[in-house]
């Protein structure tokens, strides 16, 4: 039994993909020119008026819907006040106690057996606007930060959950379904290089003594910069809590939260400089924005234009397509994209499992070889389809079909002119009968073997009839053979 | 009533610097807004709905359409100190 439980929550920060900020028209592309991307609005002049962006809320709600949260029929939006170089207003609009959304959940799982099922609940989900960029380049020597204000107003969705997560490894597998939901809603791009997607952490310890668990206080964990980030600086996190908790027997109240910063070059946390006066944030109700009401109907109308999530999509290759959770699991954890892909193979070949072992050996295999994404993949799903049906009908064996599939790949070919070229040809039945009465008659004592039940005796007319003619089926070979040896 | 303390802690987040003497005249001058509003609590609310809006409209929203930015030498052009392409600022270190 281990000496203490982590308690893990996090609050994850996802850039939502409109054209324009949440109050006013100027761009959100990333990588512009600084500061080009900036009005009067988003800069806080005075006299200007916020004024939202439906689509923004509309992704919102979406969101919100799909990790399963309730709607707040009624929601306003509310300052949270600091002073920084970046935040022009000197306030961030953001929502405080009536977020658009609360209580949801989202479930993760792992087939592969290395975290158990699990429904994390979600507290609340709220909408607020960025802040801008502060860069202080050292190396120039300057004495000077500069500020690039382009992202400053960029829709966020701030999404907090319970500290639900009793491990590093469940909060990232948290993340990692997070962003494949957001992908498949069409919400995000989830790109973490860019900032679409930030994550930070909450982290304790339930500690195990004898008067029963302690909880130790909890420390924010910054700066983590991948989902390998988080699962690594929160296990860095744990065990030096353990060891502060060993040394100091501090509970949860005798000193304040505590933000460290993980450093993934030295991978450790680092504790930040305490900013007291920050967390004093003196909100209240922003009076140039009116609350908004989402009535039942709108919220039914967006609930069934969800269309359909991965958990969904997953039961549905199961119980649809006959493949396993694991196997279901790796294709729909490729995106939408992907798995369209493999649905419409698995279709028009009308064999799911067929479908799914050359999407994944020969598919995600090129994929990752040649780090194309599926939209930049050379095969189309029609001419899979073509080619495959001709392995199911026995007309190419899985080795010859790996051979086609490899023309095709290279050479842009359909399955029929990869075949040509290839100069595999399909041996028509009455030849291949043919052949195999020629090759069953000139071998008496394989027969009298198969006949004396050793059926695998007839194997050897394989290699005899491909030295005949290269184009015949083994399969099929093996099959006439052994008809034929039945009825002497 | 408002302390000293406050005052103090107000305009340590407001980034104001307060001589002695300005922090006693702002303790008293803030006390006796504070109180003006204070009297609102004598009122009895238990039937009153909370407000969040003093005005009773309804939200409009904005399509999500592209307007022009301003150019960037007009937005810094209203900063003390900037750069061609940035706001420049007194060193802002760590987070
Ligand atoms: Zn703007």
């Amino acid at each position: 039994m281990s000496n203490y439980d982590i308690i893990i929550g996090l609050e994850v920060h996802v850039q939502l993909q409109t054209a324009t900020k949440l109050f006013c028209g100027c761009s959100t592309q990333f990588g512009a020119e600084p500061n080009t991307q900036t009005c009067p609005v988003c800069t806080g002049m005075p006299g200007t008026l916020p004024v939202m962006n439906r689509k923004a809320f509309d992704l919102a709600v979406r969101t919100a819907l799909a990790l399963n949260c309730q709607i707040a029929p009624f929601t306003k939006w509310d300052r949270k006040q600091y002073y920084y170089p970046d935040l022009p207003k000197g306030y961030q609009i953001s929502q405080f106690d009536l977020p658009f959304s609360h209580d949801g959940w989202l479930e993760i799982s792992d087939p592969k057996g290395k975290i158990e099922p699990k429904r994390l609940r979600i507290q609340r989900v709220h909408l607020e606007e960025d802040a801008g960029k502060s860069m202080h380049d050292e190396v120039a020597g300057s004495a000077d930060s500069r500020i690039d204000l382009n992202r400053t107003g960029t829709p966020l969705l701030e999404i907090v959950t319970q500290p639900d997560m009793r491990s590093p490894a469940e909060a990232k597998a948290f993340l990692t379904e997070l962003k494949l939901l957001l992908t498949y809603l069409g919400v995000s791009d989830c790109n973490m290089q860019e900032g679409s997607l930030r994550v930070d952490g909450n982290i304790n310890l339930h500690v195990h003594t004898d008067a029963g668990k302690i909880a130790t206080p909890i420390v924010e964990v910054k700066n983590m910069n991948s989902f390998r980030s988080v699962e690594r600086a929160l296990t860095y996190e744990a065990e030096r809590l353990w060891d502060v908790w060993q040394e100091s027997k501090q509970k949860l109240g005798d000193v304040p939260k505590q933000t460290r910063g993980w450093d993934d070059q030295a991978n450790i946390t680092r504790g930040q400089r305490h900013k007291e006066e920050s967390s004093d944030y003196r909100y209240f109700p922003d009076p140039d924005l009116v609350p908004v009401t989402v009535s039942s109907e709108r919220v039914a109308e967006v609930q069934s234009g969800l269309g359909e999530l991965p958990a969904a999509l997953r039961t549905r290759l199961e119980t649809s397509y006959g493949i396993t959770p694991y196997d279901s699991d790796v294709i729909v954890n490729q995106g939408r994209a992907a798995a369209d892909y493999y649905l419409a193979v698995a279709d028009g070949v009308a064999d799911g499992k067929l479908a799914s072992n050359w999407f994944q050996q020969d598919v995600l295999r090129t994929l990752n070889d040649r780090s194309l994404t599926i939209e930049q993949f050379g095969v189309p799903a029609t001419a899979l389809v073509a080619l495959l049906k001709k392995i199911k009908g026995g007309e190419l064996d899985n080795a010859r079909g790996r051979q086609v599939f490899a023309a095709m790949l290279d050479q842009g070919l359909s399955a029929d002119a990869a075949m040509q070229a290839l100069g595999f040809e399909q041996v028509d039945e009455s030849e291949l009968v043919a052949l195999c009465q020629e090759i069953v008659a000139a071998n008496p004592k394989i027969v009298a073997d198969v006949k004396g039940g050793n059926a695998k005796a007839a194997g050897s007319f394989v290699g005899m009839a491909k030295k005949k003619n290269k184009n015949v089926n083994p399969a099929r070979v093996q099959e006439i053979c052994l008809q034929l040896i039945a009825q002497m | 009533m408002l302390s000293r303390q406050d005052v103090n802690k107000v305009s340590l987040l407001a980034r104001l610097q307060l001589t002695e003497a300005e922090l006693d005249t702002m303790t008293s001058q803030l006390g006796q807004i504070v109180g003006y509003v204070e009297q609102l609590n004598e009122l009895d609310t238990k039937s009153v709905e909370p407000l969040s809006h003093p005005v009773d409209v309804k939200n409009v929203f904005r399509d999500d359409v592209l307007q022009p930015s301003l150019p960037r030498e007009t937005m810094l052009a209203n900063a003390p100190h900037a750069s061609d392409e940035f706001y420049l600022v007194p060193a802002v270190l760590g987070d």
